[in-house]
């Protein structure tokens, strides 16, 4: 056979190896490849899955803005905020934007809360991201009701030709369903802090894997942003 | 981690949680593919009507222009993804990846679980597409807009269409929850010295396809839900205007070479989420029954891992006469062909396992070869329809048809065959009819290349696939409906003799022989249990250890013609694990054959 063999080392030989070789070899021993528990490994899997779907999405939203005829409409425009008797371009998006991101601040201080043990501030920070991801979405349905108030639908667009209205729809839809499945997922993992679930197993690994989902959202949010609203 | 699942494994079970809402993965996976074999069947059943069809146009009053397209795109749908997705990942992946790798159960029982139903949902959703109103969609499994959603467009345009969408959504739920599983429980599960390169090639096929579906999957589910938009809110995602189509369409500016896209890059990666599994399943059975390690184990892992990665780089390859930009067609073309690389080497490493083997032409063996066989003629038809000037005059022909049932239907089905008569006796404990076997395979096989073969000339000739009858089609020779006859007789024979395994099985569960522990004298972990068939948490008190790779058969040195993967290299004495070994395999491959 093969004179190389690094491939084929269990853990304990793949430690004499460093380097390339190294990493190889320890990631190919046996037992487990990634050294995190299940639950974690599962969700960086899921993630990457979901990635595709937003990934596809968001291709697909651009090959028919490209496809369409016509001009795409000014997004600017049609999402300014009026404040003080002067048209703000974007400040809903922004704000949201930044509350988003501030809820991704708070849980990861709420992870490092977790693992120090902390329960009493990793508890009141999880439920503070919950709360800013509530508020986002309170803020989406207020631009949803603003935009339907406009004469904007799935199949129609006043402003300018249908595939806006479709496109809008469909990706803050899609990623509004994932903010809300994480805030009720971050409302379960709370009450699991409070009564002390994690203390019982002894690790607070649950609360960092629900973070991974609530970074992910958060990030899948920066690309909409850009790619919908900026452009 | 291995210790997290013991605990909680050993409860006192009702018939509820044992059978029906089971998170056992054995129980599981015979769900997963009962289910799947049965809607197969129901799936075949439908090919039938297709070929009376066009052997006897006329003859059979309920068999209209209609229904045909209904039970065509029925048909594909139901045999690549109810039937064989789910077979090879969710059966056999169910079934086989804990045991295969020492691990106690799946990574997430209850998910597993709820995959299954899942699926079970999603494969009843599909049928109740037969009594909605205007039947299931008959737009062709690729689901084209525009017609597959106008309202005179194709049948079951109207409800069917949806009903199709829905189901395949929640079929990508189910996937994806077993994907998940698969994917961590392989990682991260394996047992003390089960290296990645000592993974049976079962599970590198199942694993590596998982891996795929998880990437591929989301393309159709924005493409189904894209359309479904499509059909119910009248978005204009994948909608033209149409200008010479009566009544007032709200649609304008969208596209459908859009859909196209969306679906075959996730269609194309498909067939190596079928093929892949059966791959690693050939690999294994061939190897055993041959009483040779397989030639070039690492060679196999990389071609399947090649072909999984630039797998997604070929999908437009199904477009060349979509209308797409020409520029693309060379692209595609090029990737297309490389594929044949790695599947070449498979194919070599097959014959070279073959050659000089100690072969047994048991029923495992016999459905193995007959794999390779049409792998290798649906292989070679592929590179035809892989260059795009040869593709044109070739595209919608029957040519085409006979190359993907070649490729990835008939192997990819005597593959599960393989596979089922080799572990028959791991599931049940009994032992099959080996001389019923060999009719089913003969019949299965022969009756498959009296179907299949004739479709590549019929292709040449012009033939037009998905057509309802040929009346109109003006250039054909005569000669074509005699074809036409004998295909369907070919057909009918290669389906009814399904029911020689539904037999074979039905009598080895009531009067087979008890097996005996080891039945084919195989190496790998799945057979080294305390109990066939193993008990919940497939292992007793302790886990097994894995001293050498998953091909130990007929070691130089050795009384014995195998080494089990758990047995210690210093017990057997002669070294010859693979890691420790390093030129052990192939040495012991040359000298195989004496036992």
């Amino acid at each position: 056979m093969m004179e190389s063999t690094q491939i084929d080392r269990t853990a304990a030989e793949s430690m004499q190896l460093t380097g390339w070789r190294g990493a190889i070899a320890d990631l190919s021993s046996d037992g487990r490849m990634f050294k995190v528990s299940w639950g974690k490994a599962m969700m960086w899997f899921f993630i990457v899955s979901d990635a595709f779907v937003f990934g596809a999405f968001i291709a697909a939203y651009a090959a028919a803005r490209i496809a369409a005829p016509g001009a795409w409409p000014d997004t600017g425009e049609i999402f300014a905020l009026q404040l003080f008797g002067a048209d703000i371009p974007l400040l809903l998006i922004a704000i949201m934007t930044f509350i988003l991101i501030s809820s991704s601040g708070t849980m990861a201080l709420a992870v490092n809360y977790a693992y120090q043990g902390n329960k009493d501030k990793a508890y009141k920070l999880i439920l503070a991201t919950a709360l800013l991801g509530a508020t986002f979405l309170g803020m989406q349905v207020f631009e949803w009701i603003e935009l339907i108030g406009y004469g904007v639908r799935p199949w129609e667009n006043p402003f300018g030709i249908p595939q806006f209205g479709s496109a809008f729809f469909m990706l803050t839809g899609f990623h509004g369903l994932h903010v809300t499945g994480g805030v009720l997922y971050l409302l379960w993992v709370t009450r699991k802090v409070k009564t002390g679930g994690y203390e019982r197993e002894g690790n607070y690994e649950g609360v960092e894997i629900v973070g991974l989902y609530w970074h992910f959202v958060d990030l899948v949010w920066v690309f909409i942003f850009a790619f919908f609203y900026l452009i | 981690m291995a210790t997290q699942h013991d605990v909680d494994h050993h409860e006192p079970q009702s018939f509820w949680t044992k059978w029906v809402f089971s998170q056992d993965h054995k129980i599981i996976g015979i769900q997963y593919f009962i289910t799947a074999a049965l809607v197969g069947i129901f799936g075949m059943v439908l090919s039938w009507m297709m070929r009376l069809q066009l052997a006897y146009p006329g003859t059979f009053d309920f068999i209209g222009l209609n229904n045909y397209y209904q039970f065509m795109t029925q048909h594909g749908m139901i045999m690549v993804i109810y039937l064989l997705t789910a077979i090879l990942l969710g059966g056999f992946g169910n079934y086989l990846i804990p045991l295969m790798l020492g691990a106690r159960d799946m990574a997430f029982p209850f998910l597993n679980m709820l995959s299954y139903w899942f699926y079970f949902l999603s494969v009843v959703v599909l049928l109740s597409g037969f009594f909605v109103p205007g039947g299931p969609t008959g737009a062709g499994w690729t689901l084209y807009p525009p017609q597959s959603i106008l309202s005179p467009g194709t049948p079951g345009a109207d409800t069917g269409i949806v009903v199709m969408l829905v189901s395949l959504v929640i079929f990508i739920v189910a996937a994806t929850m077993g994907g998940l599983n698969y994917v961590t429980t392989v990682l991260q599960m394996r047992t003390k010295g089960m290296t990645l390169m000592r993974m049976p090639l079962t599970i590198w096929g199942i694993f590596l396809a998982s891996v795929i579906a998880l990437f591929a999957f989301p393309a159709l589910f924005v493409g189904g839900v894209m359309l479904a938009l499509d059909k119910v809110v009248q978005t204009s995602f994948f909608m033209p205007a149409l200008p010479g189509i009566p009544g007032n369409l709200p649609y304008d500016g969208g596209s459908p070479i859009l859909f196209q896209h969306l679906f075959w890059y996730f269609g194309h990666p498909e067939v190596y989420i079928v093929i892949l599994p059966v791959f690693g399943i050939i690999s294994d059975v061939l190897a055993n029954h041959a009483r040779k390690p397989i030639f070039g184990y690492n060679m196999m892992v990389y071609a399947m891992a090649f072909i999984g990665v630039i797998g997604f780089g070929v999908w437009a390859h199904h477009m060349f006469a979509s209308g797409m930009n020409p520029f693309f067609g060379f692209f595609f073309a090029t990737t297309t062909l490389i594929i044949a690389l790695p599947s070449a080497i498979k194919i070599y490493n097959w014959m070279l396992t073959l050659w000089k083997g100690n072969i047994h032409l048991t029923v495992p063996m016999l459905f193995c070869i007959g794999f390779l066989s049409t792998f290798l003629i649906g292989g070679l038809t592929g590179l035809f329809l892989g260059n795009v000037v040869v593709d044109l005059p070739l595209h919608e022909t029957y040519f085409v048809v006979g190359h993907f049932h070649m490729v990835m239907g008939v192997a990819a089905i005597l593959g599960i065959f393989a596979g089922l008569y080799h572990w028959w006796p791991l599931v049940t404990g009994k032992l099959m009819n080996p001389m019923l076997g060999k009719a089913h395979f003969w019949l299965t096989f022969l009756g498959s290349y009296l179907v299949f073969f004739p479709m590549h000339h019929l292709g040449i000739l012009g033939l037009p696939r998905r057509y309802f009858n040929f009346a109109s089609v003006g250039f054909l020779p005569d000669s074509v409906d005699t074809l036409n006859v004998i295909i369907t007789i070919g057909a009918l024979i290669a389906g009814f003799a399904q029911a020689l395994v539904l037999i074979n099985m039905a009598w080895s569960l009531v009067a087979g022989k008890k097996a005996p522990r080891n039945p084919w004298k195989a190496v790998t972990l799945e057979w080294q249990t305390p109990d066939v068939p193993a008990k919940h948490g497939n292992w007793g008190p302790t886990l097994p250890v894995v001293h050498r790779w998953a091909f130990s058969y007929s070691p130089a040195g050795h009384e014995e013609d195998f080494i089990p993967q758990n047995v210690p290299l210093v017990a057997a004495g002669d070294g010859n694990g693979k890691g420790a070994g390093g030129n052990g395999a192939g040495a012991a491959g040359l000298h195989g054959g004496g036992s």
